[in-house]
């Protein structure tokens, strides 16, 4: 699989267009963050607001290499059962009783349920890490985390010290919900992504909907960019102004006029009841000066 | 790479090439500004640009960004210092520039905690002895007294959930099977008695917000030294003040010398006895995802007179968003103190519904004493409005 590193990490132009050609805009400076956490074999910490495409990122990294994409979702309370390995107690529980007097090694590999973490160790060519997320977990397995990090390796107490033959690149998204501790940011390669500007949005929209035409996605673009100005509760990401697009399509080829399908369509949009109720009376201004 | 010779360069150490001081040396201004750069970011950093070229002025502030990794809210700065460094626009002066690269800059709080050993007293002969300075010097230890107690008291005062964790406990129905199985084999495969294990708890996230407008003036101060106490009392605690804008105090709070955290927070607060927009930065902390998140299924608390001007559509929407997220909504008014209180103005009466507690916030006496009652089920509606609504 050296291949896809060496085709892609070339320079961030590289990363770029091979991203393009799986429908992932980057712009460069995420190019360059994702180059250098190839090269200098570093995690590479994405933060910024729901729906920028974080994770998005990490899938279109895991494709343009050619690499399994395993992901370890993180909440609140997740522990080393869920993210390192366990043992399959019921199997060596049976594996004892069929025994009998014979002996019999419990910690053999089939009683062995290796979690994500211990998945991409045992083949870091072969996998991509997500670690989505990582602001839900608590600061416990942030530590834990650290010390995977910084040398890639498990300790399991009945088998030893399991390590990577090589770095696997690791990919940690946050969407700021906490603050992450120094120590993680230290080691990782760190990029924030903002929402795109308008044009940039619309080549996204152009690039992920469907089909839609060109004047839509810009329109859609520039309305979404108004919108997230104001306080809502909940502002749209990519995702929902790429799925609003998509909507407003279906309903204008079902025969709504233009205005009109964009405001029947708001609710893939936004997706709060009081947002809408904030939204509604202006949108028909939005949606014109978007169009303009 | 001309433009890196006519920097100010500082002492380049070991071999590296003399092109990279400057780089050196941007990593040890941002240290001198107050950003955490460890010595393997430097190192990071230097290798990134190697990698990347460097072709431009733009491939070095790409990878300066994406090694030191400066929170997106100090990104203003560290582009101003990148600029300054770099393109040498504004010169920035550097204090102590010849002192000792690598000290650590570690505040001992200790130390200047001994110098600031309260006002010296210059008063002579009876000046001392008016009844009114006792009365006062007084209810300040007794208050001081009470914000330890909260101190040491809110970390289990707080109301609980459950976590998905489990401790050992044991009595109960659920088996804890690695526990069991270890000492199933340390017996040698006789099976003793099971090991149990139950779901922890954990307490909720308390979320103070502080009103810093002209007409809380007088309660402020205590309202900045209970939020240290809650700060310091439990690990789960965030602190937000408001006017007209809003500023997180968390992290200022979290400083282990008490005068000192206070006159951080202090200092952040840019709208002191200003202005009220009760509504509008509430719901400003709201559309913030990082914010709000304080807020889901958290014990919130808001220190405020509720004295909105104008329109209250805003503020009851904000209310009302905070009781839909979080766990308790409590409003603590200075108001309340006085017995002829009645939440009567328009405003109150439009959040009324979507409160779990109005209590008396005039006192420390009182805050500490609701604060420390948090884990017990918020009273009735009838009981709450037993102030003849």
């Amino acid at each position: 699989m050296a291949h896809g590193v060496d085709a892609m990490a070339t320079s961030p132009e590289a990363v770029m267009s091979r991203l393009s050609q799986l429908h992932y805009l980057a712009d460069e400076s995420l190019a360059t963050a994702i180059f250098l956490a190839i090269r200098l074999g570093k995690p590479l910490l994405l933060e910024g607001a729901p729906g920028v495409g974080k994770t998005e990122a990490a899938k279109a990294v895991a494709e343009a290499l050619g690499r399994d994409l395993v992901r370890l979702q993180c909440y609140e309370g997740i522990d080393a059962a869920h993210a390192l390995y366990e043992w399959n107690y019921q199997r060596q529980l049976l594996a004892i009783r069929q025994a009998g007097e014979a002996e019999i090694d419990i910690y053999g590999d089939r009683f062995l349920i290796a979690r994500p973490l211990l998945q991409v160790l045992q083949s870091p060519e072969q996998r991509v890490l997500l670690v989505d997320e990582i602001d839900r977990s608590d600061h416990e397995f942030e530590a834990l985390l650290l010390e995977f990090l910084s040398d890639f390796q498990i300790s399991i107490p009945e088998r030893g010290t399991i390590c990577a033959a090589a770095r696997p690149l690791v990919v940690l998204t946050s969407n700021r919900t906490r603050e992450l501790a120094e120590a993680l940011r230290r080691r990782c390669v760190y990029h924030w992504i903002g929402y795109p500007d308008a044009d940039r949005e619309a080549a996204i929209i152009m690039a992920r909907a469907g089909d839609v035409a060109r004047e839509t996605a810009l329109a859609v673009a520039g309305a979404v960019r108004d919108i997230r100005a104001r306080p809502l509760a909940k502002p749209p990401g990519i995702a929902e102004a790429i799925e609003w697009a998509n909507a407003a399509t279906i309903l204008e080829k079902g025969g709504s006029p233009w205005p009109e399908a964009f405001r029947r369509a708001i609710g893939v949009l936004i997706k709060d009841e009081e947002d809408v109720h904030h939204i509604e009376p202006e949108m028909g201004r939005i949606i014109e000066a978007a169009m303009s | 790479m001309n433009k890196f010779l006519v920097c100010d360069t500082a002492s380049v150490p070991g071999e590296l090439p003399r092109g990279s001081a400057p780089l050196f040396g941007f990593a040890r201004l941002l240290r001198r500004f107050g950003f955490a750069i460890a010595p393997e970011q430097a190192i990071a950093f230097m290798q990134a640009v190697t990698l990347l070229g460097p072709r431009s002025m733009d491939d070095i502030r790409r990878s300066a960004v994406a090694t030191f990794a400066p929170a997106p809210e100090r990104r203003v700065e560290f582009d101003a210092l990148f600029e300054s460094w770099f393109h040498g626009e504004a010169r920035v002066n550097i204090e102590g520039e010849g002192q000792d690269e690598d000290e650590p800059q570690i505040k001992d709080n200790s130390d200047t905690a001994e110098e600031e050993t309260g006002p010296v007293q210059e008063e002579t002969g009876g000046e001392l002895t008016s009844g009114t300075e006792q009365l006062s010097i007084r209810a300040f230890a007794n208050d001081g007294l009470r914000l330890d107690a909260l101190e040491r008291k809110l970390g289990s005062a707080l109301p609980c959930r459950r976590s998905f964790r489990t401790v050992r406990t044991a009595t109960g129905k659920n088996l804890d099977i690695r526990r069991s199985m270890r000492k199933i084999l340390s017996a040698d495969g006789d099976i003793p008695s099971p090991q149990l294990r139950r779901q922890q708890r954990v307490p909720r996230r308390l979320l103070l917000l502080l009103d810093v407008s002209g007409s809380m003036k007088l309660h402020t101060e205590d309202y900045l030294k209970v939020a240290y106490a809650a700060v310091h009392g439990t690990g789960r605690a965030e602190v937000f003040c408001f006017g007209t804008r809003l500023t997180r105090l968390t992290s200022a709070l979290r400083i282990r010398n008490r005068e000192q955290a206070l006159a951080q927070a202090a200092a952040l607060v840019e709208d002191w006895d200003g202005g009220t927009r009760i509504g509008g930065t509430l719901l400003a902390f709201l559309s913030v995802p990082r914010f709000s998140a304080f807020a889901r299924g958290a014990v919130v608390v808001i220190l405020s007179d509720a004295l909105e001007r104008g329109e209250p559509t805003e503020m009851e929407s904000a209310f009302r968003r905070f009781a839909a997220s979080a766990h308790r909504l409590s409003l603590a008014t200075p108001l309340a103190g006085d017995p002829r209180f009645r939440p009567e103005t328009e405003a109150l009466r439009a959040i009324l519904p979507t409160l779990d507690d109005l209590v008396d916030g005039s006192s420390v006496a009182g805050l500490t004493k609701f604060l420390l009652s948090l884990g017990r089920a918020a009273p009735q509606i009838e009981t709450m409005s037993g102030r003849g609504l």
